[in-house]
């Protein structure tokens, strides 16, 4: 009976999960959907605690412990760094499958072939993921270096790593998860091969590929918690896991697609590592502009539009930013936030700190909607992007980036370009843009520059 | 015979997923990462599993089972909150005139309530 109400509790949750998620595709209904899936969960671990044989004051020290540090770091993460918070706690998920996995092993649970297969996959898949999203977590947050990290037969290396998990895999499905020492050393060592696996994969993918990781290791995560259902034997791991491993791939597939590049040259390309030779040729030179003689071009701007990137983030400018915009609006002139899916370091990162911002979602626009209407654009702020405004992507055939779709400010009337210094982007190839001769460089920190600017407005008044 | 139950569950697995490629396809670049994070939450099901894994039978194993839960309990309450954070500050033009009223502080019963309210057109 119990096991009855147990098994329709979890049909419960999988339709709520199935309900929320396709709510989370629809503005106008996203949060309700992630309520929706939240209940979902809560129906699940509460039909789950009706077990038999589950020790109760154990299971909620876990669950105190976990939800106090989950809500902690949920609510003062800071919306600049969601990013690194997304990674972490992709990385708790993918251990915690990983010690599910190790934990039904160690109580002897995998004594059949396909058992022991799952086992095998849930700490592998959990492994990588943990491990990867950790080094993604250090990228983002600058400890470790943002750039490649490459060392020589680097691939050799992840893919003898690979064989040799296969090859251990294999002699410990043989033994049908016996817990000889033999074999429990095999375990640990295919633990240890998943943990230095994500390592590897991760530490040669550069910044501005994050958004692909970091899509991916969502997908992994998924994965590894339907190969933990497998273990126990439960639907409901086995359709959450797979629903979030089929929605996380879509979402790498489409930032795969928006930077023109497949998912194996991100995976091994090692971009803007090595391949990068600086091929084009710039002319021209480079026209600095101060911000006082920017503000008159802006006072006389009808249309502008204002394209941020992850330096914008960096700066955490965007409370400036909307702040220069409403001025510009009450100057009379149309403003628009031209978002390159790409731009920044997670799918999406420039929605959320404009949105911070309190910017309308209307006024946020995609570069389809942007590039035909570019002709008409009086000025184009560049705050902090670099490659997707690189115009290489269109006209040079040997750039790293040619073939992939860019928000055309070059077509704009003027272009001013908020950048540091001229150092190239994380991809580290040059951009022309800032050699055209309707590109103005306003150098300085972003924040600082757009306040300026904001400042000149008031004072005009 | 356990071979055979897996088979099942591997069906089960085959159609979650195409029905995961159908359920999100075509989302507005803004939902990006509400939609991560959101999917993220939910791939702490593995919660679960380490409940279960608490399960009598060897005080290792029983250790590995509460480590795992506390991790999947992190990401579980962590992601949703997370995404909740977010999702509550997507607005559009009508909105910033008449901001909804934060959910931080409420209570429990008051966001299960709140989910049944008329949302936002």
């Amino acid at each position: 009976m119990i096991a009855f109400v147990i098994n329709i509790s979890y049909i419960a949750a999988s339709i709520l999960f199935i309900y929320g998620l396709k709510m989370l595709g629809n503005p106008n209904t996203a949060r309700r959907g992630n309520r929706v899936s939240a209940i979902g969960m809560l129906i699940a671990v509460i039909a789950t605690l009706l077990q038999a044989g589950i020790s109760l004051p154990w299971v909620f020290t876990g669950l105190i412990i976990g939800s106090a540090i989950g809500a902690v770091a949920a609510r003062t993460v800071q919306m600049t760094t969601m990013p690194e918070m997304v990674a972490l706690f992709n990385g708790s998920g993918g251990i915690a499958s990983l010690l599910v996995g190790w934990a039904e092993y160690s109580r002897g649970i995998a004594t059949n072939p396909a058992i022991a297969l799952a086992v095998i996959l849930a700490v592998l898949i959990g492994g990588i993921t943990f491990s990867g999203s950790l080094v993604a977590f250090g990228k983002l947050a600058g400890r470790l270096p943002g750039r490649p990290i490459l060392f020589a037969n680097q691939q050799v290396y992840n893919a003898g790593l690979l064989a040799l998990s296969v090859l251990l895999g294999i002699i410990y499905i043989a033994s049908s998860g016996s817990r000889n020492p033999f074999v429990y050393l095999i375990f640990l060592i295919i633990v240890l091969i998943a943990v230095v696996l994500g390592v590897l994969a991760v530490i040669p993918i550069g910044g501005a590929d994050m958004p692909i990781v970091i899509s991916l290791l969502n997908s992994y995560s998924g994965l590894a918690a339907s190969a933990a259902g497998f273990i126990i034997e439960n639907n409901v791991l086995i359709v959450a896991g797979s629903l979030v491993g089929a929605s996380g791939l879509i979402l790498t597939n489409i930032m795969c697609k928006s930077m023109n590049r497949s998912l194996t040259n991100v995976l091994f390309g090692g971009f803007g590592g090595v391949a990068q030779e600086g091929t084009t040729q710039t002319e021209g030179e480079v026209k600095p502009i101060t911000a006082g003689d920017a503000y008159y071009i802006l006072e006389a701007a009808n249309r502008v539009i204002v394209v941020p990137g992850y330096g914008m983030a960096v700066a955490q400018a965007q409370h400036a930013v909307r702040e220069l915009a409403n001025l510009l609006e009450e100057n009379g002139a149309e403003v628009s936030y031209a978002i390159h899916p790409v731009a920044g370091r997670m799918p999406g990162h420039m929605n959320v700190l404009l949105a911070e911002a309190n910017v309308p979602y209307e006024q946020l626009v995609g570069p389809d909607d942007v590039n035909p209407q570019m002709d008409t654009v009086d000025v184009a702020i560049v705050i902090g992007a670099n490659d997707v405004v690189n115009p290489s992507a269109k006209e040079d055939k040997s750039s790293p980036l040619y073939g992939m779709p860019i928000i055309n400010v070059d077509e704009a009337r003027t272009v001013f370009v908020l950048k540091r210094s001229m150092n190239p982007g994380f991809s580290g190839v040059q951009n022309p843009l800032f050699y055209k001769d309707n590109t103005r460089m306003l150098f300085g920190d972003a924040k600082s520059t757009v306040t300026t600017l904001a400042t000149e407005f008031k004072d005009d008044d | 015979m356990a071979v055979e139950i897996t088979v099942l569950h591997l069906f089960t697995f085959v159609l979650a997923i195409f029905l995961g490629f159908e359920l999100i396809n075509k989302v507005p670049s803004q939902l990006h990462t509400p939609l991560m994070s959101g999917a993220n939450a939910i791939s702490g099901v593995t919660i679960v599993g380490a409940i279960v894994a608490t399960e009598v039978g060897g005080s290792f194993s029983n250790f590995l089972g509460i480590l795992a839960l506390i991790f999947a309990t992190i990401n579980v309450v962590g992601g949703y909150l997370v995404t909740d954070r977010m999702l509550g500050m997507f607005q559009s033009k009508s909105k910033t005139a008449s901001p909804v009223p934060s959910d931080s502080g409420t209570s429990f019963i008051g966001r299960i309530t709140s989910l049944f309210r008329k949302e936002r057109s």
